[in-house]
């Protein structure tokens, strides 16, 4: 009896440990960014510039915010509709056998690839193969959008294909029984009851979109004196690539650090809310078996 | 000519599935294409020399395997652990719900922010300084949800009648978890935590912002020695020195041999994790 008590207490403090680590990440990061966003409160996110060398320093970050949302937007519009069209072959029409598993299993492989060499064959390939294409820099909020479209379609496959999995056998078969055809089932039928899945996996590709770091630190050019851009051929500095590139130039306990922080702390909040209302869309069960 | 958007959406769904498989396979293929004849035993055994320029690229390959490493040492229990209260011996109760909240949270944290957290609590606070030690920590914390995870679905995956059947016998809830249940899902356990390798080895910015970056020409021995990391590595040289066509030769070696050690932990995961998941919960699953 003695034994079972005290691995029920051990294994609960493991499952607790999740609990701590969030606290300490968020707890450490923001702590660490709180000065700078006490100083320059709300025209953190609304300034316009970012100049950590001027004097005095400015750090706003509104273009790095719009730079973001538009490489992870063109992303995200990007993948969904393949990642969708996809899923639907893997639920619906694929009987299984090879074919199946070998998409199934390239699907896995995309989907934990290391992101550097992701951005590295966009260095080397995409970039040159845009500049040549539409001419300028190549270094571009469409480069970032490819290689990120590239990053989140697995991950709205697999979790769109588990939504269309699970709606139960019935539905179809009533359908069919009407003298449906299978695709006005799956359009009528299928696809209306397994929306919310299918929406849910579109915000958290959104999510990770906002936070992959390295692939597209390495094609979107990252300007000096971040701007908002007015064209997807323009170059744009996002969240993460300025955590990376300035952290190697900030010296610690400055005010650069510290507004390197902050821009963590934005991140954490942005991803949190994001995965927050995806993880309340799927009724808590984000994912699935295989993925 | 009702058939019509029948077989134009089947066949769209069939293309755009095969797309991921095109990706990889391109990805792959691009790299071997341009990237094998760097590959010799010089370049896997040696130093770098003048800057990456020249030589080999060891050190990295020792630091990403041993930050790896020490990382799954880290994770795997506090995952297996974690995984075996929520699947056995929790109840249903406000704890659970918070501890699994929690896990989605911590999964979605952008790679970028824990890397913050370990700068300034363990490279800083805790005085470990960019260690080896450091970076596997940080990215312990990184891939938690995903061993929590796995294990729970694995251990979940074991039939009832398989504990009922050990209870029977008069065994201990422990001794049944110990022998009967970690024996059935041990399979899926190990696979589903060699993928979180497999995100650990590929992983670039954790590790940069924990274990330094400073080009090494020596072999870490110490876990609280400054180690550079294959990921670490190509990026750095990709930022420096690729426009000259000594260094893009060097980091095409690098990228394809980070790509071969991510492929050697994925590939034999994956399948064999098909493989036991349809044995397990049948072809539906």
């Amino acid at each position: 009896m003695k034994t079972d008590e005290l691995i029920k207490i051990s294994t609960s403090l493991c499952a607790g440990s999740s609990i701590l680590v969030v606290f300490l990440i968020f707890g450490y990061t923001f702590l660490e960014g709180l000065p700078v966003l006490i100083k320059y409160g709300p025209s953190f996110l609304t300034g316009l510039y970012w100049k950590p060398y001027a004097d005095p320093p400015q750090f706003g970050l509104l273009p790095t915010i719009v730079g973001t949302l538009s490489v992870s937007g063109l992303a995200i519009s990007m993948a969904t509709p393949i990642g969708v069209l996809a899923a639907i072959y893997l639920a619906e029409y694929s009987g299984g056998g090879f074919l199946k598993s070998l998409i199934e299993s390239a699907t896995q492989l995309l989907v934990s690839i290391p992101s550097v060499v992701l951005g590295f064959i966009g260095l080397v390939f995409l970039v040159p193969t845009l500049a040549k294409t539409f001419g300028g820099w190549g270094f571009s909020i469409l480069a970032g959008g490819i290689v990120l479209a590239i990053m989140t379609l697995p991950h709205i496959i697999c979790i769109s294909s588990d939504a269309i999995k699970a709606v139960p056998r019935e539905y179809r078969y009533a359908s069919l029984a009407l003298g449906a055809s299978r695709w006005q089932t799956i359009r009528r039928v299928v696809l209306p009851v397994a929306k919310s899945g299918i929406l849910a996996s579109i915000i958290l590709g959104l999510g990770n979109a906002i936070g992959e770091t390295m692939a597209v630190l390495m094609v979107i050019g990252n300007p000096e004196v971040p701007y908002i851009p007015t064209s997807i051929l323009d170059r744009v500095r996002v969240l993460t690539s300025t955590i990376v590139i300035e952290f190697n130039y900030a010296v610690w306990g400055s005010d650069q650090m510290r507004a390197l922080f902050a821009i963590g702390v934005t991140l954490f909040i942005i991803t949190a809310v994001v995965n927050l209302v995806a993880f309340y869309i799927l009724g808590g069960r984000i994912y699935a078996k295989k993925a | 000519m009702r058939r019509r958007p029948e077989i134009l959406m089947e066949v769209l769904t069939w293309i755009a599935s095969f797309i991921p498989a095109i990706i990889a396979g391109t990805l792959i293929s691009f790299l071997l294409f341009n990237g094998a004849s760097v590959i010799n035993w010089k370049f896997v055994t040696g130093f770098p020399e003048r800057g990456g320029l020249e030589g080999g690229i060891l050190p990295a390959i020792i630091g990403s395997i041993y930050i790896s490493a020490l990382c799954m040492l880290i994770a795997a229990p506090i995952g297996i652990g974690a995984g075996t209260y929520l699947a056995e011996y929790a109840p249903e109760n406000i704890f659970t719900k918070v501890v699994r909240f929690f896990v989605e949270l911590l999964a979605g944290i952008p790679s970028i922010v824990i890397g913050l957290f370990g700068y300034v609590f363990l490279v800083h606070g805790l005085g470990l300084g960019f260690s080896i030690l450091s970076g596997a920590i940080a990215l312990a914390f990184m891939i938690l949800p995903w061993t929590i995870r796995v294990s729970e679905e694995a251990i979940r995956a074991v039939p009832r009648e398989y504990r009922y059947a050990s209870l029977a016998l008069g065994a201990s809830k422990w001794k049944t978890i110990r022998n009967v249940v970690y024996a059935a899902a041990r399979p899926a356990i190990i696979t589903g935590l060699m993928l979180g390798l497999g995100k650990a080895v590929g992983e670039t910015a954790v590790v940069m912002m924990t274990a330094g970056m400073g080009i090494t020409g020596y072999i870490p021995v110490s876990p609280l020695d400054s180690a550079r990391t294959l990921p670490v590595h190509l990026y750095l040289i990709a930022g420096e020195i690729a426009n000259t066509s000594e260094g893009l030769k060097m980091a095409y070696g690098t990228a394809l041999v980070l790509l071969a050690l991510f492929l050697m932990v994925s590939i034999p995961s994956i399948m064999f994790r098909n493989y036991f998941i349809r044995r397990l919960y049948g072809d539906a699953g």
